[in-house]
Order: structure tokens, then C-alpha cells, then sequence
């Protein structure tokens, strides 16, 4: 059998056995482990120097349509397991009690799981597409059911923009496909990349921005952003760890594996706009996130905001800002969920995350302060954390196309770097606002951070310095797998 | 005999259920309904062993076929009958509370068995070719449907919808026989393999009494199968009928009329004059359709009602189907949509009809807490609004994606520009269903009963709509 798809079935197989009534904790945790071990070792056991597809099985599922369920994996490819079964393992780990439905809560968070490395694993594009689908009725009920705060109007907006988009997504992709002479039509990502290359076959420059718009929007970039920062406030913890750590990841992995090898000149003549929009992702964000008086909602629109620089590793197209935009990829999804795994340990001892009501936590809380301020290192990108390699490289790679896409990219790495500085703020101050100055009398009494979500916490960051410590670690793997 | 021997199954089946029923002393006659399911059982095993085939220049050959649509559908209307036919012990009841009758029971006997001769209407309305044929056939299917309709008769809503469906379902029988003589009229044949060569023959100024002809026969069809502008009956009708029945109208009926669409749009496909013009009226329809049935499935609070307007909803999609009739993909197209439209369709009707049972009603309320009250029924209802929906792997996601597929060949931008937004809407008004079930807490805490023949047909239904979402190959095969 291959590896990827037990990577795919073991969630699944898992949650059948919890709606058959075994022990839903313990059935859940031992098949994210199991998925853990086994993206280290196809991470490790990757050959590097052949480098291209491997681990690839085929299954033929609509032969006449050409749609066959393809797996496989290259360097990015295994970089996104890693963090999607990293993530997955964290946030099943991190809250030990749920209150009601417990085999349910561990049913959809482990669907989730399925679906990103689903799609993260799929060659072929309508696989892509419809694991990652996989995830939406989960969000849904994890959001309304156990979401705190305005929970239903937040799950309502994330489904329907999220179910919106996905079917911008599927008649981009149908295009896609239907523009293809039809003796050539495939959904298969290696062909299509080998005619792309070829000269075979250039598809039209709409459909890129229909891509744009349908993966973007899963992305939130601006101005299709609304439904992330309320959705992760909304969401219980483990839910917006996943949510936010890999499946949005999900529509920047699909601009680099579509869009990216088949509309070259689409993407380059049409820079213009995405620079536009990440200015608005960084820039705009930005100053919405220093005025958020929750945590939460730092947190979920600071998410928002780091997906600027990603989409500027895109729009730099380079292959220096493509490395920079892979890592930024695994270091936000890393730095994103320990922050929402922190906000969930904090709200579920003051059952407020207002900076108003907090202050002083660090006396009584001081580990869960000393973590928090590592997770805001890491997303502010201090040096020694994967988040910083990856942003340098960013900028590194944007500065070099100066030339080719001129003032706009001036602008958009002024805003960035000024975007640097007001991570630093709202970060600082959230750190600040909660744990330093006079605590209350009622926070005294708070008891530290288990060793259970400790240990969760730190899984995640350990990566994340191992990655800003010796970047090669990432970077070899994901350089072979991006177009040059 | 050879021609119609599985309708003759059929009908006989039902005639020797009716005599048991009759003569049986037996106060429960719920068993009836599994011996039908039974029978129709063998039919369908029948079906894979002996073709409908008529002799090549025998008389019965001018009026029935043997080709991939009828096979296919005759075996979809089987399946269709034997899962509603096996709901009525669990509709009992409900029989009981609004049938008078001195014998316990409810009648489910007639209950059980008025489906199955309506089958055979149905049935042999998907194999004719010739317009006499196709008027017999639908007058059997639906005098039966008529009874079915209102057979809850001390319910007020059920004798309301019955006298609706009854009205305009012979307001459509006037449409479409009088549509049929000026065909007939014009062109001397009722028969739909010689029409296209009678049409070709004829003059110019010919062809305005003809189309008049067929636009009628289109008013007549689009009842039946529920699409704009004659889709008003439809939310009332499913509404007030027995929740059996209402799940027949929506798979069946409304099948086996694409079937005659599609049959009737063949013929005229071959008159490229005729063509264009037909086609552009049924990308008008489609578009109709789609925009009123999912708009108005927004507000819905009656979940009965709102599975009314979904039925609309996607005869509009599969009216995108018959709109790229021209493609040789559409055929496969239409009839994989229609299985998982089986599929996902009754089994939401039976979850409603459990879940109404053991709450007093069918508006979406009652589903509150339903995930807490019985998982197997949140989950199974959760799985076919999923597939109405249109997520990927279920049935109705890859249904939607070659509809979709086929309609953006024939260059039809616009319309599946339309099913993008009303697809969207169809997240809304579905999820709601879910919302009530998983979000909402319930008002009892009381497990809901379920009868082990509920659970098997959950069980079939759900593995069918996975089945046909991962892995579409057999069913499409078939329609080759």
C-alpha cells in the first residue's frame, strides 16, 4: 500500500472506529501519532538527489474523464505533511476535556487532518480540489458547536465564503481543463506542467485569475479576508490551530503547484494586482490588527496579515522569494497554531481574552508566559526562528526583482519591512496587556499550564527553531520541488 | 410478450399482491410491503438477465426501445420503487392516525402496493418511442400517483395537495395531448423515430404549427418534471402528500419525464432549424429553474418544503444536462446525476419520515438536537445533505462536476457561471438542516427508535452515495 494514502485512510479508519465507540481521545491521538512517525520517515527516507515525484501510486477512478486519483510526493510536498501531521498531533493533544460530544469533536478534527494531507499528496488536480473540500463540513460543526463568542454568525460566514470560493476554484479548474485541446485534457499536474513547459498548451490569462480569486479567497487575501479573523476567534482552539496552521495553507500550495507552471506570463503581466492586494494584506491588515482589544482577534487577523508576505514570495517570482514564500509557509503554520493553542490555555482559565479585564498573568502563569513569548518572537521573526529565515528570503528575493516589476515592488517591500515593525507592536503589546503590569485579584489564584498542552506547545516549536537554526533543513527539500 | 415482460412482471406482481391482500386474515398487513420489495427484487434481477428487446420489424418495434436510456431506468425505477415501497411499514403510523378503516392497519396493503403498478407505468413510459405509447403509459403511472396523493384522507393537507396534483396533473394530460395532435397534424406521425424524417420533409410555414405542437408537449413535460413555469404545484403537493409518495413524485416521476424530454429533444435534434431554437428555450428553462428553485429554498422552514424546492432546484441542473443533448457525454452525464439523485433524495425522505414520526412534524426545528437523539440519523441525513450540496466525494458532487463538465463544452459560460452562485445558495439553505441537527440542542433528550429495515436502507443508501462518489466507473459504464 502506498504511504501517502495510509497518511490519507488513518484519520478516516480512525474516526469510523470512534463513531463504532472506541475510546475517542486515545483512538484519535494514536492515529495522528502514527501519521506523525510516518511523515518524519518519508521526510527523512526522500531522495533528494533524484529528486522529482516519488513515493507515486495511481488509481483510475473516471478514466474517460481523465480523472484519476494520483499521490505523490516531492520536497514541498513533504514539508506540508510534516506540518500537517505536526499541527494535527498538537492540536489533538492540547485539550484533553471537551464537554459534550466528544467522539464527534475528534471525528471532525481528525477529517480535517485527512483532507489537507489529501490534498497536500494529490497530483491530481480534482483530487486536490475535492480533499480539501473534505474539510468544510467540519469547520462548520466544530465552529457552531464548540466555538465560543459569536460562533454561529462566524460559522455561517467561513462556509459560505469558503464554499463560494471553492466553486470559483472548481470552474477555474474546469476551465483549466476545458481549454485544453482535447486529445491532450488531463487534470494530471505533471503532464499539465510538462506541455506548460513544452509550449504544448497556454492557457488563457483569465483563468489565472480566476485561481487567484478562488484560492486567494481561501488564503483571505485582502479583500476576501472578513471570514478568517472571525472565524479563529469563534473556533475552539485545536479547530483554528488546523484551520489557520495548514488548510489555509492549502490555496498558497495551489497557486505554487497551478499557477504557478502554467501561467508564467499571466502571472507576470498581471503582478500588478496581487502586489496590490498583499500591500492591502500587510499595510491595511496590519493597522486593523494594532486595534484589536482581544487576543484572539490579534491573533486571527495577524494570520491574515503574515499572508502578505507569502503572496510577495509569490509575486517577487524568483526563486530565492519562492524558497522564501515555501518556508514562511511551514514557519506560519507552525508559529500560528502554538499562538492559537496559547489563546485556547488562556480563555479557558480567565474565560475572557479582553485586554482590558487581563494583566499580570505571568505571575501566576509563568510557563504559559515564557511560551507565549517565544510564539511572539516567532511571529514578530526574530532571528533563530524559521519565521525570520523565511521573511529575509522574502525580501531578499523581492529586492532582486526591482528591475523586472520596478516602483510597485519598492512600495511593497517599504510596507513590508514597515509591516515587520507593526508585527512587533500589536505583538508585544498583546504580551504586555496580559502578562506584565498589575494582575488582578482574581487571576491570582490561575493555575500554570498543564504538562500536557505545555508539551503540545513546545512539539511545535522545536521545528520552528530547528528550521531557524539551519533553514537548509527546509530549504533543501522545498528548492527542488519549486519552478526556477 | 418478449417486449414488455418485466412491465408484465410488474403488473402481475401487483395484481397478486392485491388479491393476498384482499383474502389475507391477518391484521398487520405490513408484510405485504416487504413480499413487493421482494417481488420487485426479482424483477430487477430479471432485468440483468432479459432484455426488453423487440424484434426488429415486429409491430411492437415502432414502439418501444431497447436502448441505453431504458435499460438504465427501468432498473433506476426498481430500485426507486423497492426502497419506497419498503418506507411504508415505518409511514404505518401515520396511516393508522388518517385512514379511517374497521380493519387495523391503515390500509398500508394498497398503500404498499399502488406504487408498484405505477412502476409499471413508469416503466414502460421510458421505453416507448411513440407519443400514444408514452400518453398510455404516463395515464397509468399517475391515476395510481393520484390515489398515493391523497391517500392520507382525514388529513386535510393531504386531500389539499391530492386535489392540486389531481387539477394540474390533468391540466398537463389536456397540454399534452393536445400538443400531440398538431403533431400529429402536421407531420401525420406520432411516432418518435419517423418524426424527424416527417418534419424534413415539410414546407417552411409548416414549421409554425408544429412548434406550437411541441411547445404544448414541453408544457405537458415540464410538470412533470417540475421545472419553470410549471413548477408552482410542486412545494404544496410535496408538502401535503404522504412522505412515501412525496419521495416517489421526486426520483421517479420526475426521471422517467427527462427520459420522454430527452427522447422527444433527440428526435428534433436532427432538424438543425428546430435545434437551435429548442435549445435556446431549454437554456431559458434551465436558467429559470435553477434561480427559482434554489432562491426559493432560502427561507424555507418546513423541511419538506425545502426538499420541494430542492427537487427544483436540481431539475435545473439536469435541464443544463439536456441542454448540451448535442455532446455524446450528456446522456452519461444525466443519468449518473439521476443515480445519486436517487440516492441522496430518498434517503433524506427517510430520515425526514423517522425523525417526523418521533417528533410530531416536519419543519427543520424538529431536527434540533438530533446528533444528540440518534447519531445514526443525524449522520446519515448529514451525509445526503452533503451530497445535495454537491461536496466531493458523494454522488452529488461528481453528478454536478460532469453536468458542469458537459455544459462548459458546449460553450454554455453563462449557465454554469448561474450553477456556481445557485450552488452557493444550496450550501445555505442544506447546511441549515445541519445546523439544526448538530448545533442546536434538543428540546427531549429520549432516544430516537429505529426499525432494522430503516437501518438497512440507511445503510444501502449512504454506501451508495459514498460508492458512486469515489468511485463513479460501474455506474457510468453502464450508461454507455
Amino acid at each position: 500500500m502506498s504511504p501517502l494514502l495510509l497518511l490519507i485512510l488513518l484519520p478516516l479508519v480512525a474516526s469510523l472506529f470512534i463513531a463504532a465507540g472506541s475510546n475517542p481521545r486515545r483512538t484519535a491521538l494514536g492515529a495522528a501519532f502514527l501519521n506523525l512517525v510516518l511523515s518524519i520517515v518519508l521526510f527523512a527516507f526522500y531522495d533528494l538527489h533524484a529528486g522529482g515525484w516519488q513515493f507515486v501510486s495511481e488509481w483510475h477512478v473516471v478514466p474517460r474523464l481523465g480523472i484519476n486519483l494520483i499521490l505523490g510526493a516531492d520536497g514541498l510536498t513533504l514539508t506540508m505533511l510534516l506540518l500537517s501531521t505536526l499541527v494535527t498531533f498538537s492540536a489533538l493533544w492540547v485539550a484533553p476535556k471537551i464537554e459534550k460530544q466528544e467522539g464527534l469533536y475528534y471525528i471532525a478534527l481528525l477529517f480535517i487532518s485527512a483532507g489537507v494531507i489529501g490534498a497536500f499528496s494529490s497530483l491530481d488536480i480534482l483530487f486536490l480540489y475535492s480533499f480539501h473540500e473534505l474539510a468544510l463540513i467540519p469547520t462548520f460543526l466544530l465552529i457552531g458547536i464548540w466555538g465560543s463568542g459569536d460562533r454561529q454568525a462566524a460559522a455561517w460566514k467561513a462556509t459560505i465564503y469558503l464554499g463560494a470560493a471553492s466553486f470559483v476554484l472548481l470552474i477555474g479548474l474546469l476551465a483549466l481543463y476545458i481549454s485544453m485541446p482535447a486529445e491532450i485534457r488531463t487534470f494530471d499536474l505533471r503532464v499539465l506542467k510538462q506541455l506548460a513547459a513544452s509550449g504544448a498548451f497556454t492557457p488563457a490569462p483569465w483563468i489565472y485569475l480566476i485561481l487567484l480569486v478562488g484560492f486567494g479567497t481561501l488564503v483571505s487575501i485582502f479583500p476576501f479576508h472578513s471570514w478568517a479573523p472571525a472565524a479563529y476567534a469563534s473556533a475552539p482552539a485545536p479547530a483554528a490551530m488546523l484551520h489557520a496552521g495548514v488548510l489555509k495553507k492549502f490555496g498558497l500550495y495551489g497557486l505554487i503547484r497551478i499557477a504557478l507552471p502554467l501561467f508564467p506570463g499571466a502571472m507576470h503581466d498581471m503582478n500588478g494586482l496581487l502586489i496590490l492586494l498583499l500591500i492591502g494584506n500587510i499595510g491595511y491588515i496590519g493597522y486593523v490588527t494594532v486595534a484589536q482589544k482581544r487576543l484572539d482577534w490579534t491573533v486571527g487577523y495577524s494570520s491574515v496579515m503574515h499572508m502578505g508576505y507569502i503572496f510577495l514570495g509569490l509575486a517577487a517570482m524568483n526563486l530565492i522569494s519562492f524558497n522564501g514564500a515555501a518556508m514562511l509557509m511551514f514557519a506560519h503554520g507552525l508559529s500560528v497554531a502554538a499562538a492559537f493553542a496559547l489563546c485556547g490555555e488562556i480563555r479557558q482559565r480567565t474565560g475572557t481574552l479582553d485586554y482590558a479585564e487581563l494583566g499580570g498573568l505571568a505571575k501566576s502563569l509563568p510557563v504559559l508566559g515564557l511560551l507565549f513569548g517565544f510564539v511572539s518572537m516567532a511571529s514578530v521573526g526574530l532571528p533563530g526562528f524559521a519565521n525570520f529565515a523565511g521573511e529575509i528570503l522574502v525580501f531578499f528575493g523581492a529586492t532582486y526583482s526591482i528591475p523586472t516589476f520596478g516602483n510597485l515592488m519598492i512600495v511593497a517591500i517599504v510596507i513590508g519591512v514597515w509591516g515587520v515593525v507593526i508585527s512587533a507592536i500589536y505583538m508585544l503589546r498583546a504580551y504586555r496587556n496580559i502578562f506584565w503590569g498589575p494582575i488582578a485579584a482574581r487571576w491570582e489564584t490561575l493555575t500554570d499550564i498543564s504538562l500536557t498542552a505545555r508539551c503540545s506547545v513546545i512539539l511545535l516549536l522545536i521545528p520552528l527553531m530547528i528550521a531557524g537554526f539551519y533553514p537548509q533543513f527546509i530549504l533543501n527539500m522545498v528548492t527542488s520541488a519549486l519552478p526556477r | 410478450m418478449n417486449t414488455l415482460l418485466l412491465e408484465i412482471a410488474v403488473v402481475a406482481l401487483g395484481i397478486v399482491l392485491l388479491l393476498i391482500d384482499a383474502f389475507s386474515d391477518r391484521s398487520d398487513k405490513s408484510f405485504l410491503s416487504y413480499l413487493g420489495a421482494l417481488g420487485l427484487g426479482g424483477v430487477l434481477l430479471l432485468s440483468f438477465v432479459h432484455q426488453n428487446s423487440p424484434d426488429p420489424g415486429s409491430p411492437s418495434a415502432a414502439f418501444v426501445t431497447a436502448d441505453v436510456l431504458s435499460v438504465f431506468f427501468i432498473r433506476f425505477l426498481l430500485v426507486t420503487t423497492i426502497v419506497v415501497v419498503l418506507m411504508a411499514p415505518s409511514f404505518l403510523p401515520v396511516l393508522e392516525r388518517y385512514v379511517p378503516s374497521e380493519r387495523k392497519g391503515g390500509g398500508i396493503g394498497e398503500f404498499s402496493i399502488l406504487p408498484i403498478f405505477s412502476c409499471a407505468g413508469l416503466m414502460w413510459m421510458v421505453q416507448a418511442v411513440d407519443f400514444i405509447m408514452i400518453f398510455v403509459a404516463l395515464e397509468l403511472a399517475t391515476i395510481t400517483l393520484y390515489i398515493l396523493v391523497t391517500y392520507l384522507r382525514q388529513n386535510q393537507a393531504s386531500l389539499e395537495a391530492g386535489t392540486k396534483y389531481l387539477i394540474l396533473g390533468a391540466l398537463s394530460t389536456g397540454f399534452l395531448v393536445y400538443g400531440i395532435t398538431w403533431i400529429f397534424g402536421v407531420t401525420g406521425t406520432t411516432n418518435l423515430t419517423t418524426l424527424p424524417y416527417a418534419i424534413a420533409s415539410l414546407s417552411e410555414d409548416a414549421l409554425t404549427p408544429l412548434l406550437f405542437g411541441i411547445a404544448l408537449v414541453l408544457v405537458a413535460l415540464s410538470f412533470k418534471i417540475a421545472t419553470f413555469p410549471f413548477q408552482f404545484w410542486v412545494p404544496d403537493v410535496y408538502q401535503g402528500a404522504p412522505t412515501p409518495v412525496t419521495a416517489y413524485l421526486s426520483v421517479a416521476s420526475k426521471a422517467a419525464g427527462f427520459v420522454v424530454l430527452i427522447r422527444l429533444l433527440f428526435a428534433l435534434e436532427q432538424i438543425p432549424v428546430l435545434a437551435q431554437k429548442i435549445e435556446a428555450v431549454i437554456i431559458l428553462l434551465a436558467a429559470l429553474t435553477l434561480i427559482f428553485g434554489n432562491f426559493s429554498a432560502i427561507p424555507q422552514t418546513n423541511l419538506k418544503r425545502l426538499l420541494g424546492y430542492s427537487s427544483i432546484a436540481h431539475a435545473g441542473y439536469l435541464l443544463m444536462g439536456v441542454a448540451s443533448l448535442a455532446s455524446a457525454l450528456s446522456i452519461p452525464a444525466i443519468g449518473f446525476y439521476f443515480a445519486g439523485y436517487l440516492a441522496m433524495t430518498l434517503l433524506s425522505f427517510l430520515v425526514l419520515l423517522v425523525v417526523a414520526e418521533n417528533t410530531g412534524g416536519d419543519d427543520i426545528s424538529r431536527f434540533n438536537g438530533l446528533s444528540q437523539r440518534s447519531p445514526l440519523l443525524a449522520g446519515a441525513m448529514l451525509l445526503s445533505m452533503a451530497s445535495l450540496a454537491g461536496i466531493p466525494f458523494t454522488a452529488g458532487f461528481i453528478g454536478k462536476l460532469m453536468i458542469f463538465e458537459v455544459a462548459l463544452k458546449q460553450g454554455h459560460y453563462g449557465l454554469v457561471t448561474l450553477g456556481c452562485v445557485t450552488v452557493a445558495a444550496g450550501f445555505y439553505y442544506y447546511f441549515k438542516v445541519v445546523r439544526a441537527m448538530y448545533w442546536q440542542q434538543p428540546t427531549e433528550t429520549k432516544q430516537i427508535p429505529v426499525s432494522m429495515t430503516v437501518k438497512l436502507l440507511i445503510a444501502v443508501l449512504g454506501a451508495g452515495i459514498l460508492a458512486l462518489g469515489i468511485y463513479p466507473a460501474p455506474v457510468l459504464a453502464a450508461l454507455r
